[in-house]
């Protein structure tokens, strides 16, 4: 290091153009993918934004007229609130849809971790069981929402007829969100055990193997070891299931139709004013918001418990 | 003579078809009970006739899916499809994308079908779909049970009908607990729309929106009918039927677990077909009177051609051929779906295989329309908004007369300005 000090400046000069070279190279070879990112994310979400601000039928958008903000909020002479957020629906859709990401994922969370620590021991038909817990995951959740709607059926349903002899649980929209996070709970908690099982492969067993010549129990060493070791890859998991449980969509609206879907879940809403209602204006707001909020969020998430991607 | 005529006819065909040329169409088709397979025959029929060639597209199940999906495929001016099956509530909402088929199809074939009909499609002067089958509520019921249970006749009154559901209902669930009494389309969706307007015109409580655009959902009338309906719940029909489409609930009465089902004329020919367990048993009439009258909500579909399709020629011959009288005639013997042209009714063949429409003809006639008119391209909201109120009353979230003034609010907001 030291005996290259004295030839530094010129090699500055030279690393400074390779340097400049790489990064056109880099920025040419990036091109692709930039253009691609900016035609199909960049320019949707300026639309959206775009939309969000006008008046416009999704039957006829070249029609579009601007209104500012009065597609969020808007009071007409007569007192009548019409923008979206003074629809309660909305609000109770917000309150539904966090109540479904902080149950789900708490549970989803719990269960995973358990799940890991048992398929991480060594035991006989480990593999099979790594590959059967994933099976819940692996079906579409537009099939599995189906199903489970079959299974809640109270006349013919397994859980409906046969467990609750007759209840219809997706009847009131108050108690089906708990029958919606046990769908989710069930088939999501394999993707978050994976992603625990993951992060505890990652742990050296020296440390554990030292941990035993100490004496430490074995709950010792999973709130001491386990555990804080565990916490970049346990939070990671935790970001990535929130923010998919805040975007639900797909069991709502298949196992409540287009309407009840709208007051359950904030996309579920968005879509009802969007297509069903063919508001390009105000659905278009109402995924702002959505953005807006699972922003806020990830912001809230990242900060607090200071993520690291890399 | 004979001969030369067919010959003739023949060759005009050949020379009709070879002048059009081989073309490839796409029509989009419901799926529900038997709609998807009689469609792919009426379209098979028409290609085979003409050589051109018919792509069935299968749509959603329930309307308020197919209708998203449309406007999906129009906004974008996708030439994808050219003919769409419409809803009779969606002109107003869609007639943009239509080609006016006035002038297009001869007025003494338009003429044909029902007035009202005619008029519902009818949208500025525009006639923005020819009608293909006319729909209304009918009360379906088991002979053999009534019968049992010592009944001569089909209830008249709601009151009347949720007594004999009830008696029927207590002495079956002996031997089958999961028996029904009456079974409906409780989900919420447009088809609890059809089914709620129902009750409010038996009642006499309106049509949620006149038909000079008045709010007058708000009056004691109509909150009564929605509190009868919420009392059926859990009593004589079973707690899931909130979570019921046309197929759910026709499903339960046609394995013969319920006495009584409100359902469209389609569930008529499943009903009698050889798998299903009511076969023989079931009869129709009118739906029950709550007071006023005894009301059907109009319902049916009908076919109109994209304005972005390619081959609007084509397309207009297709939609000419089947929403014409032989082929609405053999789906009315196949599928019992109603047919829009009058003189049909009087049919032999079609009244052989369904019995009840000469007899509810008047039925079909004075169906009440939804306020699709009035409200325009507001009416979705407008139907949303009516669904949901009455969702919460059956679930008991709230009472008839809490209920119909809160969505009078409601409806007010999505006025706004005007419809």
């Amino acid at each position: 290091m030291t005996t290259q000090a004295p030839t530094e400046p010129r090699k500055v000069v030279k690393t400074r153009g390779i340097e400049a070279a790489r990064a056109r190279q880099a920025l040419w070879l990036l091109l692709p993918t930039l253009i691609a990112i900016a035609l199909v994310a960049g320019y949707p979400l300026w639309r959206t934004i775009f939309f969000s601000v006008q008046e416009a039928n999704l039957t006829s958008p070249e029609q579009a007229r601007y209104v500012g903000f009065q597609n969020f909020w808007f009071t007409t002479e007569d007192g009548v609130g019409i923008g979206f957020l003074q629809d309660p629906k909305w609000w109770q859709a917000v309150k539904n849809t966090m109540l479904f990401t902080v149950v789900s994922v708490f549970l989803e969370t719990v269960f995973g971790m358990i799940i890991a620590l048992v398929v991480n021991g060594t035991f006989k038909g480990r593999a099979f069981l790594r590959t059967a817990m994933l099976v819940p995951w692996a079906i579409p959740t537009v099939v599995s929402a189906q199903m489970w709607a079959y299974m809640y059926n109270d006349s013919f349903g397994l859980i409906g007829q046969g467990l609750l002899g007759g209840q219809a649980l997706l009847a009131d929209p108050d108690k089906a969100i708990w029958a919606l996070i046990a769908v989710d709970v069930w088939k999501t908690t394999s993707f978050m055990a994976l992603l625990i099982l993951a992060g505890l492969q990652s742990l050296p067993s020296d440390m554990y193997e030292a941990a035993d010549m100490d004496g430490a129990s074995k709950w010792t060493q999973f709130w001491r070891m386990t555990l804080p070791l565990l916490r970049p890859a346990l939070l990671v998991a935790l970001v990535f299931r929130s923010l998919d449980a805040l975007r639900v969509f797909d069991i709502m609206y298949v196992m409540l139709g287009p309407v009840n879907a709208a007051s359950t879940s904030m996309t579920g809403y968005a879509r009802l004013t969007l297509i069903d209602n063919s508001l390009l204006g105000v659905g278009s707001a109402v995924a702002v918001a959505i953005f807006l909020i699972i922003m806020v969020i990830v912001v809230i998430y990242v900060t607090a418990f200071r993520v690291k991607f890399d | 003579m004979k001969k030369a005529i067919a010959l003739f006819t023949l060759t005009a065909a050949i020379a009709s078809g070879s002048h059009a040329g081989a073309v490839t169409l796409t029509i989009a088709c419901g799926a529900v009970g038997q709609e998807l397979e009689l469609c792919k025959a009426g379209a098979a029929r028409w290609a085979a006739k003409t050589g051109n060639e018919v792509k069935v597209f299968e749509s959603p199940n329930l309307t308020n899916d197919r209708l998203a999906l449309y406007q999906q495929q129009l906004a974008a001016k996708s030439s994808d499809i050219d003919v769409y099956q419409l809803d009779v509530v969606w002109p107003g909402l869609l007639a943009q994308h239509f080609i006016d088929l006035k002038g297009k199809v001869p007025a003494a074939e338009v003429n044909t079908h029902f007035k009202g009909i005619i008029d519902a499609n009818t949208v500025d002067g525009k006639l923005v779909a020819m009608p293909w089958f006319t729909d209304a509520g009918l009360l379906y019921y088991r002979t053999d049970l009534l019968k049992k249970y010592g009944y001569a006749a089909a209830p008249k009154t709601w009151a009347e009908l949720a007594t004999m559901a009830k008696k029927i209902q207590d002495g079956e669930q002996k031997a089958n607990k999961t028996f029904a009494g009456f079974v409906w389309q409780g989900k919420n969706y447009e088809g609890l729309t059809c089914d709620a307007m129902e009750w409010l015109v038996s009642f006499g409580g309106g049509t949620i929106v006149d038909s000079t655009g008045k709010i007058t959902i708000n009056n004691p009338n109509a909150a009564k009918a929605l509190d009868t309906a919420a009392s059926w719940v859990k009593t004589i029909s079973p707690a899931g039927v909130t979570t019921y489409g046309e197929e759910e609930a026709r499903g339960i009465f046609q394995s013969g677990n319920a006495a009584f089902m409100r359902n469209w004329p389609y569930a008529w020919s499943l009903g009698q077909s050889a798998d299903s367990k009511v076969k023989g048993k079931i009869g129709v009439a009118p739906l029950p009177s709550g007071g006023a009258r005894n009301a059907a909500t109009l319902g049916g579909w009908q076919l109109g051609v994209s304005s972005y399709s390619k081959n609007q020629a084509a397309a207009i011959e297709l939609v000419r051929y089947l929403a014409g009288p032989a082929e609405q005639k053999i789906r009315a013997i196949e599928g019992s779906y109603n047919p829009t042209i009058t003189t049909l009714y009087k049919d032999a063949d079609v009244l052989k295989a369904n019995p009840f429409f000469g007899s509810l003809f008047s039925v079909f006639t004075s169906a009440v329309a939804r306020p699709s008119g009035p409200t325009k391209s507001k009416y979705n909201q407008v139907s949303q908004a009516f669904s949901s109120a009455v969702s919460d009353v059956l679930s008991g979230k709230s009472k008839g007369q809490a209920a119909v003034a809160q969505l009078a609010t409601n409806l007010a907001r999505i006025k706004g300005a005007g419809w």
